[in-house]
């Protein structure tokens, strides 16, 4: 499956929108923690779980899903919450806290919710899969069009969850697709050292559905796999399986030294960034020139610094807020 | 519900069983949106009998037998339920808890603050609670205050058939999740000994009853007595224990934990100035340690004695019926601690 000039350089516009975001957080969430790096300073505060480098995975999948269709993503959730559309001034005003924010502030970047484009995540290993299975349950249920898709690290196919979610979804063939980001570390412990297989994708035939591999964090690559997998889906006829092999080039999390790094890995890494490559790919196919190559950067840019000025310039909810919205009709 | 209709079906009575089936019968004849998952809810209709009857008349589709899975499961009906249906899902015992605590305390009872009130999840946690039979310290706790301590969700527990009706309704229909927690003793299953007085008559058309609202179901003035569940028929018989010793002993029913109702209880010791909590889950940071602190926290707090509680010790449960009888609250304990209060004021 080949993607239209279109959707390639709406892939592209979103992989530069969703970088340039992380790269304007990590300055914001660095004030007020140096020289002395403390959580609890800044205007970001909190751990910060960057997404530079597995963009590819997002906007691969994302290119096949509409509004309508179900997303539940991780604790890394920017790439993700960029393609599938969450608005983004809502999203830097949750990441800030405020009250303009998705959630008033609540929730914080790792508890991202937009009804309006049915998106969602959560910080724990493999907690969206059973909501992605239950929402194509919803969906199969309602006779309503619409796929779910859970994102997961690769550390996540070691959870119980995992098995569990696959499982159910495979025996009542709902139209759910689980993609997982293989970034090839869980905080510091390296997926050979923790998973028995060298490839996820493999556990696919243990619940007799398709399992597809993406390798060096190829965007066109992970768009032919989910679009297969996708339309799957969406003709009634299962689940399956996609694992991506992508690039954490943020540490896990802002303030990461990385010192359980191979020497030289990084900077190897950093050489293959999946933005240049596709860039390149994308002007060397005519898609795009170098002039449009600017402006489409440069809207990014403006796209993303409005964003952060609406969260800037938005106040806090008053504290006692916090009382509110615990269950639902509460007044905000 | 006319009063004619009411009057018609008084002499009808339910188990707690039957009369969660009939309230989830009549919500999914009323509301497409409402379905049922869980282990063994389909052609066995419940291993507690809650779900009798509807694999027959709704099919497969909307009374769904899932595997073993309860983090999968429960998960999924999140998921559903953040999409726009109304699942009821089945935790067989609570004590299974443990595997899958997560889709419930973090997903469950979150995603509606996480969200800022945007995202809601009406769904029914269905749960039996309970000891008595000797299955021993993994199938028999009731786990009330495990619950009930973590915010984001609602808790119910009904002590007889027509609470367990309205609340079941109420909570299906409710755009919260809520805790529907059971205690097997009193389901009128026929391998279970069931206590009789949770079998009461029940109207057949549809009806709530309120989530959060307690019932004082003895009235008395001489000491208030506070329980839930299976605890309540233990108050009950020691109040007339005490009524033929010739003190008046005041019932309160909880029904519900959370939300909890504070007034009832604060205005029955009000009246009686003496409390006892029985409570069949573990004695400290429980439900017990909650009411008591709630009436002596409360600025109008006069009581005539310290208060007690007759609670299950801080132990596993013992599966030899010596021990674990030994360890269960019963009516006998209630009296003996208004005695012990009584000696001490």
């Amino acid at each position: 499956m080949q993607p239209t000039a279109d959707q390639r350089r709406w892939m592209y516009r979103h992989m530069v929108l969703s970088r340039y975001l992380e790269e304007r957080i990590e300055a914001l969430y660095m004030e007020g923690k140096t020289p002395v790096f403390n959580m609890a300073k800044g205007p970001i505060p909190g751990e910060m779980h960057l997404s530079n480098g597995q963009e590819p995975c997002a906007v691969g999948v994302c290119a096949h899903l509409s509004a309508d269709d179900i997303v539940t993503a991780t604790h890394r959730p920017h790439h993700i919450a960029v393609a599938k559309g969450v608005d983004l001034d809502a999203m830097v005003a949750e990441i800030f806290g405020k009250a303009t924010g998705l959630a008033g502030g609540r929730g914080g970047h790792m508890h991202l919710f937009d009804a309006a484009v049915n998106f969602s995540c959560s910080g724990i290993i493999g907690e969206g899969l059973g909501p992605a299975v239950g929402a194509a349950l919803s969906r199969k249920l309602q006779g309503k069009s619409g796929v779910a898709v859970a994102f997961m690290g690769e550390g996540a196919a070691n959870q119980g969850a995992f098995h569990e979610a696959l499982n159910l979804a495979a025996v009542w063939q709902l139209p759910v697709v689980f993609v997982i980001e293989d970034n090839a570390w869980g905080i510091s412990v390296a997926k050979q050292a923790s998973t028995a297989v060298p490839r996820n994708d493999l556990r696919a035939a243990a619940y007799g559905i398709p399992g597809h591999h993406v390798a060096d964090n190829d965007v066109e690559g992970v768009f032919a796999a989910a679009g297969e997998a996708i339309a799957r889906a969406r003709e009634g006829q299962g689940p399956s399986l996609i694992e991506i092999e992508t690039a954490r080039l943020a540490g896990h999390f802002m303030g990461d030294g990385e010192d359980y790094r191979p020497k030289g890995e990084k900077e190897g890494l950093q050489a293959r960034d999946p933005i240049p490559r596709y860039r390149q790919a994308l002007l060397d196919a005519g898609v795009l020139d170098e002039a449009g190559n600017a402006a489409l950067v440069a809207e990014a840019h403006a796209r993303v610094e409005a964003a952060i000025r609406f969260a800037q310039q938005s106040e806090f909810l008053p504290p006692e807020a916090a009382l509110e919205q615990v269950f639902a009709g509460e007044s905000s | 519900m006319s009063t004619n209709a009411s009057t018609a079906t008084a002499t009808r009575k339910l188990t707690i069983a039957r009369a969660m089936a009939e309230a989830t019968a009549q919500e999914m004849r009323a509301d497409p949106r409402v379905f049922v998952m869980g282990e063994d809810v389909g052609p066995l209709g419940g291993v507690f009998g809650n779900t009798r009857g509807l694999f027959d008349e709704f099919g497969p589709d909307r009374v769904r037998d899932t595997p073993i899975s309860e983090t999968a499961f429960i998960g999924a009906a999140v998921g559903a339920a953040s999409d726009g249906m109304r699942p009821i899902v089945e935790l067989m015992f609570v004590d299974f808890f443990g595997v899958c605590m997560d889709a419930i305390y973090n997903l469950m009872a979150k995603n509606t603050y996480f969200s800022g009130g945007k995202v809601k999840v009406p769904m029914v946690l269905m749960t039996s609670t309970g000891g008595g039979y000797s299955d021993a310290g993994q199938h028999s706790q009731c786990l009330y205050g495990t619950f009930a301590h973590l915010p984001g969700m609602k808790v119910v527990v009904p002590s007889n058939a027509f609470d367990a009706k309205g609340l079941m309704t109420a909570a299906i229909r409710d755009d919260n999740p809520v805790v529907f927690m059971y205690h097997k003793a009193l389901q009128g299953m026929g391998w279970l000994g069931t206590e009789k007085g949770a079998t009461v008559p029940v109207p057949e058309e549809s009806y709530s009853v309120e989530i959060g609202r307690a019932a004082v179901v003895r009235e008395g003035h001489d000491v208030t007595l506070v329980s839930l569940g299976v605890g309540v028929h233990h108050c009950l018989r020691a109040a007339k224990a005490l009524e033929e010793e010739g003190f008046s002993a005041e019932v309160v029913d909880l029904r519900s934990l959370v939300p909890l109702d504070r007034d009832t209880v604060r205005a029955s010791v009000a009246r009686t100035g003496r409390l006892i909590v029985v409570d069949e889950d573990y004695h400290s940071y429980g439900v017990s340690g909650e009411i008591i602190a709630s009436v002596a926290e409360h600025a109008g707090c006069r009581l005539k004695a310290a208060p007690k509680r007759v609670a299950y010790p801080d132990i596993p449960i013992p599966f030899a019926p010596t021990m674990e009888q030994w360890a269960l609250p019963n009516a006998d304990k209630v009296v003996a601690a208004f005695h012990q209060m009584m000696r001490e004021s």
